[in-house]
This record gives C-alpha cells, structure tokens and sequence, in this order.
C-alpha cells in the first residue's frame, strides 16, 4: 500500500485521505484516457492557432480562393495545408475549431466556478440553519427548477446580448480586452477590440452561470443536512468555533468529494447547452465562433462539404466524452466502495 | 477537598431544559441544581436517557435545535451561562470551559490533520499564530502521552488508535487551561485497559492546570475512583448527591441503593444471582410522582401521588425520597 512520506521525512502509517483519491483515480483506464485527451484540446486550443499560424503562415481570417470549372470556390476539403479544411468562407477550419474551442471551454469552467461559488454557499446556507431559512432558499430553488433552463437562458440572450448587455458585463469585457491587448503587444500581435460580438459571449458566460448552480445547491444542502448532526461538528462547537468556521473550515471540506464531481460533470453540460444555443444564433456569433456556432455553419453545407460540420462535432464530441469519463472516475475515486478494481 | 476557602465555579440552579416533539415537548431535565467547587470532579451517573448528557450540554449552550432550557440559572465567574449572547458564549467555549465526548472516533473532524484542530482552539481564543500555536500544541500533545509528537502532529485522526484520539481530545480540551471541564463518557468508547490510562491521564492532568471536572458516566467503578462529588440522576432529576465516599457508604435512596446492588461481584455467586432493577427506564411515562416509583420495592400510594423534595440526611448529603431518612439510617444499622 502506498502512503505518504511528510515533509519531515516520517511515513504516515496509511494512505492520507487526499492520497487515497488521486491512486484510485490513476488506476482507472477510462479516467486517465479522458484526462489525456482534455488535455490535448485544451493545449490544442490555447496554443494550437497561433502555433499554427506561426508555422504555416495561415491566419483565421486568411481567405484563399480558387477558380475551378469556372466557379470560386472557397470550400476547401482537409488536406497537409489545412487539416481539417476550410470553411465556406475560405477560412481554416483547424483555427475556428480551436479558436472556438476556447470559448466553449471558457464557458463550461465559468459557470462551473459560478455554480461551485454560488450553489455551494447558497446550499451551505441553507442546510446548516435549516428551519424557516432552509424553506425559504430551497423554495426558490424548485421554482427556478420548475423553469427548463435553457428558457431563462433563451429569455436572458434575447433580452440582454450584444449591446444590451448590462454595463456591469460591458465592463468585465472591456477589462478583458485591455489585458488581453497588453498580452498581445508584448507579443507583437494585433490588438483586439470591443465588440457587441464580445458581449454577446461574455453575457452568455453569466446567463449560463446563473442557472448552473441549482443542482449543486441541493447537493450540497443534502450533504450538509446530513453531516451538521455529527459528533465533531458538535466538538467543534464545543471549543468556540463561529457558525462560519464551521461552515466554511469544517463542513465543506467533508463535502468536497461530491461538490468536485458534480463541478467536473457541470462543465460538459454547459458546454452543450452553449453549443445549443450558438446553434440557434443566440449564443456565439460570427467573427467569433464556438463548437455550437461551427456546427451550426456546418450543417448548411452537409452534403457538399461534410468536414465543415464532422470536425468542429468530433472535437466537441470527444471533449464531452473526456470530461464525462473524468468526472465518473472523480466519483469513483472519492467514493472508495464503488471501485471495482 | 476539606478546603474552608473552596470556592464555586459553577453553580447550576433549577436547570429545567426540554425538547420539542411533533407531539408536544418532553421535559428532559427537570429541576436540577448542583455546584462544582474548585478543583473537585463531580460524577454525575444515571442509566441511558436521564439527561446527563442533556444536562452537560445546556452549560455549553450546546443544545440541539429542538431543545430549549425554560428556566434555571447557571452562574459561572457571575454570569448566567443561559443569557449569555451567543457571541459571549462562544467565547467561553474552550477557553473558559472546554468539553470531552463520548466517541472519539467521531469528535475528531476525519479530514483534517490533528495539528490544525488543536492548533485551532490556542489560535481562536489566546490569539496565537499560527508557529505559536503549533508549538503549544506539541507540548500539549507531549503532555498527554502521544509519543513522537512532533513527527506525529500532522497526522490524521485515523491514523491514531481510539485511546490516541481520546488523548488528542483531551489535548484541545486543556490547550486553554479551562477553569471547568466537562467530560461526556469519556471512556465509554474505550477498552478497559485504555479506559484506565485515560481516566489516570484526566486525574493527574487536572491538578496541573487547576481545573474542576463534571465526570458523566453510567459506570460506579469510575464514579468511586475518579470523584470528589456524586450526583445520581433518574428520570431528568437528581435523586440523590452526595460526597462520593457517603454515598458509596451510606446510599440513602433506594435507587442508589438498588444501583450499587447491581455491581457485579465475581467472588460472589453466579451471573443468575446478579441483581437486576425490575422493569426498564421507561420516562415517557409521566407521573406526578417520583419517577422511579415504578421500579422501586419500598414504593407506597405516596410515591406515585407526590413528588419528593431534595431532603438532606446528613451534612452536603441529599436524597430526593420519601424515606430519605430512613433509608440513610438503615445504613448505619448496619455498620
């Protein structure tokens, strides 16, 4: 049995608890594949365009054109220059997926930390004063449940995208593009600036947080529900430990196991449902794109130039698998009587 | 003990707490009144749900959320622990007065390492940092018996045997020196032989930082090695409280007595021989007289109609029965 050495140099006599974890995540296959392939996307879609920029010359709003049987044509199929084709606009395929992809991404781990700052909190709350305050809060998290979620997401876009956004999100924006532009003079790149386009995705981050963190609420309202009555929570009490001590040093780390899993599995969810939305147009729109919004384009032309919609889908596709796989084996991991090994 | 000069620490006066049910509320404790003086250790027995452990936990203000205290006073250094805001009272928790429980397999928070749990009562109430408290917390661990305890600190609590965590337990009960320790059968988790070590540990500790305990158990054993003071609860209320060398020598009520008869005796007889009180501890049955008068061989029509008072036999000895006095002199009869 593996067991942690201290930093003073002593074995601890068996696995730590945190240790436990991440062996039992190792050992499982489908878990660690996952984790490999998240990684190459998220590498891929960091760095990959500019990268790839840099090597072949090509930039995202690079159009090439051709004159075949006396027509233009634009839409490439994937070949050494563009691996995975052109879009019908004659722009590389491989660049918009990964540019995209780091909008998709963006959007799954924002509302992930929305739901893990809000949902935890919130259902903290809830569960440890329980009574009339528990009544309350959890009432108005079944009424928002009773909504499907895409609607109030549906009603938020419609109402606040683009240059409706409100001021505070218009704010966050211009901030990021300020630092995004001092990134990019350092780098000698060309500056980037606001757009309504831009507050159509920064807006959807907040529309899509907003909504993601009522199942993480009632989860950890559950968890808290059930271990307040324990004996060292009680102790804890007994040596003068405030009612946010307790909360925040003492309970939410013993929920810490389910709140990370159900976090991992909030991701690909909301990445679905940006990609739902770009699909309809409410979501990302052009110059910029998303998984959601490629697919969208792609589909007008399946059966001309199929690669337009099978790559930005594949990428997609196995993004949701991966982080699916990892957030079962996080479940695994932190739950030692389900491991099969 | 004799000591002219003792002082109290805490008295507790006509504590009646009671808890609230879907079908009215049950009183739990009931007119309860006793005092701990410095530096003794007051033994409080009774059988499983008479309130000992209700009656430790409302001094703390430890109470579940169903369970109210509706009357009583408990002045501890001239305030009543029942008015203090729950601000002031958190304040008294582990600095002032400081708590051991039942199980230390589950008192200790299973996810972080000991260091940061002993280290946390130092830092929230004597404002140590973080080096500070670490050191004090080597030394308390030191002080009671975990060997290695600089290497040992960062453990976690399961990684520590059941009587290391008792011993860690009591190593945060006592890192603030507290005037009043309230120990919730501390070794009813425990094996004999550990039950032992930790109950020596409490003794020799104590004196050390001057602090007076209130020792709830169900085990007389303890009762007579372990205290100065003895109070016998039944039913919510005491029945009789004594100095523990009286009451052993001259119980003067009879479910005292009954108890003390119930003691097995391996040099006597066989286990069918042992004494068994009839009928079970059933106090959902509500009388409006003495609680135990049910169970009780000497009970009389009286018994079941009136409520006996706390009547004293002898000097700092009570006896909540119709036949206190009786009772008491029967003993000397029999000397």
């Amino acid at each position: 049995m593996s067991s942690k050495t201290y930093t003073n140099g002593t074995e601890a006599l068996g696995p730590t608890p945190r240790y436990g974890i991440w062996s039992r995540f190792k050992r499982n296959r489908p878990a660690v594949f996952g984790s490999w392939i998240l990684a190459i996307v998220i590498v891929l879609s960091a760095i990959g365009p500019a990268v790839f920029g840099w090597l072949t010359g090509i930039s995202s709003d690079y159009i090439p054109s051709s004159v075949e049987n006396g027509a233009l044509v634009r839409s490439f199929p994937p070949s050494l220059a563009h691996p995975m084709g052109t879009d019908d606009l004659g722009r590389d395929l491989f660049l918009r997926v990964f540019e995209g992809g780091r909008i998709s991404i963006l959007v799954g781990i924002f509302a992930s930390v929305i739901s893990l700052l809000i949902g935890v909190a919130y259902g903290a709350t809830a569960g440890f004063f329980g009574g009339r305050i528990d009544g309350v809060m959890m009432r108005i998290v079944d009424m928002l449940f009773a909504i499907p979620y895409l609607l109030i997401v549906v009603v938020m876009m419609s109402l606040f995208g683009g240059n409706n956004a409100p001021d505070a999100v218009k704010q966050v924006t211009e901030t990021f593009v300020f630092l995004t532009n001092a990134l990019m003079s350092l780098a000698g790149a060309s500056p980037i600036s606001t757009s309504s386009g831009l507050f159509q995705i920064f807006f959807l981050f907040v529309a899509l947080g907003s909504v993601s963190w009522l199942t993480m609420a009632r989860i950890v309202r559950g968890q808290v529900l059930s271990l307040k009555n324990e004996e060292f929570i009680l102790a804890a009490r007994s040596i003068g430990v405030s009612t946010f001590g307790i909360v925040f040093r003492h309970l939410i780390p013993n929920i810490s196991g389910p709140v990370i899993v159900y976090a991992t599995l909030t991701i690909p969810s909301v990445m679905l449902a940006e990609a739902f939305l770009s699909f309809l147009g409410l979501g990302v729109q052009a110059p910029y794109s998303s998984w959601g919004s490629l697919a969208a384009d792609g589909i007008k032309n399946i059966a001309v130039y199929p690669w337009q919609l099978v790559f930005p889908g594949l990428v997609m596709g196995m993004t949701l698998v991966a982080l699916n796989l990892i957030g079962d084996g996080l479940r695994d991991a932190f739950d030692p009587k389900s491991s099969k090994s | 003990m004799s000591d002219v000069t003792t002082k109290t620490i805490l008295e507790v006066s006509r504590l009646t707490v009671s808890f609230e049910r879907a079908t009215g509320s049950t009183t739990v404790v009931n007119d309860v009144s006793f005092e701990v003086l410095e530096g003794e250790t007051l033994g409080i027995v009774g059988e499983s749900g008479c309130g000992k452990t209700v009656t430790v936990l409302s001094i703390l203000g430890l109470l579940p959320e169903t369970g109210t205290i509706d009357s009583g006073k408990m002045i501890f250094e001239g305030r009543d622990l029942a008015k203090l805001s729950v601000e002031e009272i958190r304040k008294v928790r582990g600095s002032k007065i400081a708590m051991i429980f039942q199980d230390p397999l589950s008192a200790l928070h299973p996810l972080l390492p000991i260091s940061t749990q002993i280290c946390e009562v130092t830092m929230l109430h004597r404002g140590f940092n973080r080096d500070e408290a670490r050191l004090h917390a080597v030394r308390m661990l030191e002080l009671v018996g975990i060997p290695d305890a600089e290497k040992r600190i960062d453990a976690y609590p399961h990684e520590f045997s059941g009587g290391m965590r008792q011993r860690i337990m009591i190593a945060i009960a006592l890192s603030c020196e507290p005037t009043l320790l309230l120990a919730d059968e501390p070794t009813t988790a425990l094996d004999v032989t550990t039950q032992a070590q930790i109950l020596n540990l409490i003794r020799t500790l104590n004196p050390k930082f001057k602090t007076s305990t209130v020792l709830v158990t169900h085990d007389l054993g303890i009762v007579a090695q372990m205290t100065d003071r003895v109070a016998v609860m039944y039913g919510g209320r005491i029945l009789e409280i004594a100095k523990t060398s009286d009451l052993f020598r001259a119980p003067s009520n009879p479910y005292t007595k009954a108890l003390l008869k119930s003691v097995p005796d391996p040099s006597v007889g066989r286990i069918e021989d042992l004494y068994q009180i009839p009928g079970t501890a059933d106090f959902s049955v509500v009388t409006h007289g003495c609680a135990f008068a049910l169970r009780c061989n000497r009970a009389e029509q009286s018994c079941r109609e009136e409520l006996p008072e706390l009547e004293q036999v002898s000097e700092g000895h009570y006896s909540r029965c119709h036949f206190a006095k009786e009772e008491y002199l029967s003993n000397q009869s029999k000397h």
